[in-house]
């Protein structure tokens, strides 16, 4: 009961969030409005109990990537009032494409609530009495089977790293 | 305990608003920003299907997405900024060096 009422809640505010995100004129707003849902989102992973995940999502996505993000929106001059939709053709294409997608999601979701025992209604596993620590098997299977994948990420981050400042560094005459 | 069909339910809205997000905005900003919403979509789903079978593997993939997710950011905001220097705009529609 307690559960539901946290992620109803928590949902909630995502889903509003993001609909507020993606049609607010000002860019700010919207990225406001992608931290909420940001925050929401990482409630939901608490009501999984997925703690480290909580914690990575704040301190990664809102502490990091959207700090980035609200640093560009205030470098770069956006004082035009700017047209909400690219062409004519944008909405229709939006609208399109959200039925495809939701009408094909909806349609697996509806074939998959036959599978007998483990349809979508089948309940989570409810959790024990004592869970085991998420941060230590998070590492246990971060640093064991998916060590290979660890490391190419951190290259990934550092070549990135290297590409932005490359990217945003002012061009001189000389080459 | 919940039933697992509410989360993927609120994944797919999610990944929904976002696809409309980079649909119909002109501000490559809000497109970057749309994108991660439906990185973030991603993410709830395994985290959930994680919890169901009781598996931490996939949280350990949603730690890579949310790198995967910085990198992308961070490379897609410093080409806009180079972009900026050059034009002077951020809408989609006016970038069109490439397009012959």
């Amino acid at each position: 009961m307690l559960d539901s009422v946290i992620f109803y809640f928590f949902a909630g505010i995502a889903v509003i969030s993001a609909a507020l995100m993606i049609t607010r004129s000002n860019a700010i707003h919207s990225a406001v409005f992608l931290i909420t849902t940001l925050l929401a989102t990482a409630g939901i992973f608490l009501q999984l109990r997925a703690e480290f995940l909580f914690i990575a999502q704040i301190i990664l996505y809102v502490g990091g990537i959207m700090v980035l993000f609200v640093f560009v929106i205030m470098l770069v001059r956006l004082d035009v009032p700017l047209p909400r939709i690219r062409s004519p053709w944008g909405k229709l294409v939006a609208v399109f494409v959200a039925a495809a997608v939701a009408g094909e999601a909806g349609f697996i979701l509806w074939l998959a609530r036959k599978i007998p025992g483990q349809g979508l209604l089948a309940p989570l596993p409810a959790p024990s009495a004592k869970l085991p620590p998420n941060t230590e098997e998070f590492a246990k299977g971060l640093f064991g089977a998916y060590l290979l994948p660890f490391e190419i990420a951190s290259v990934l981050l550092l070549v990135a790293m290297v590409g932005a400042v490359v990217m945003a560094k002012k061009r001189t005459d000389t080459p | 305990m919940m039933p697992i069909g509410h989360y993927l339910f609120l994944s797919l809205a999610l990944l929904l608003i976002g696809a409309i997000g980079v649909v119909t905005r002109r501000n490559v900003i809000i497109v970057l920003m749309s994108i991660e919403l439906i990185l973030n979509a991603v993410n709830i789903n395994l985290v959930a299907f994680s919890r169901y079978y009781g598996d931490v593997a996939g949280q350990i993939f949603a730690l890579f997405i949310i790198a995967d997710a910085a990198a992308e950011a961070s490379v897609g905001l410093g080409i806009m900024i180079a972009f900026f220097r050059n034009r002077e705009t951020v809408l989609a529609d006016e970038m069109d060096l490439l397009k012959w």
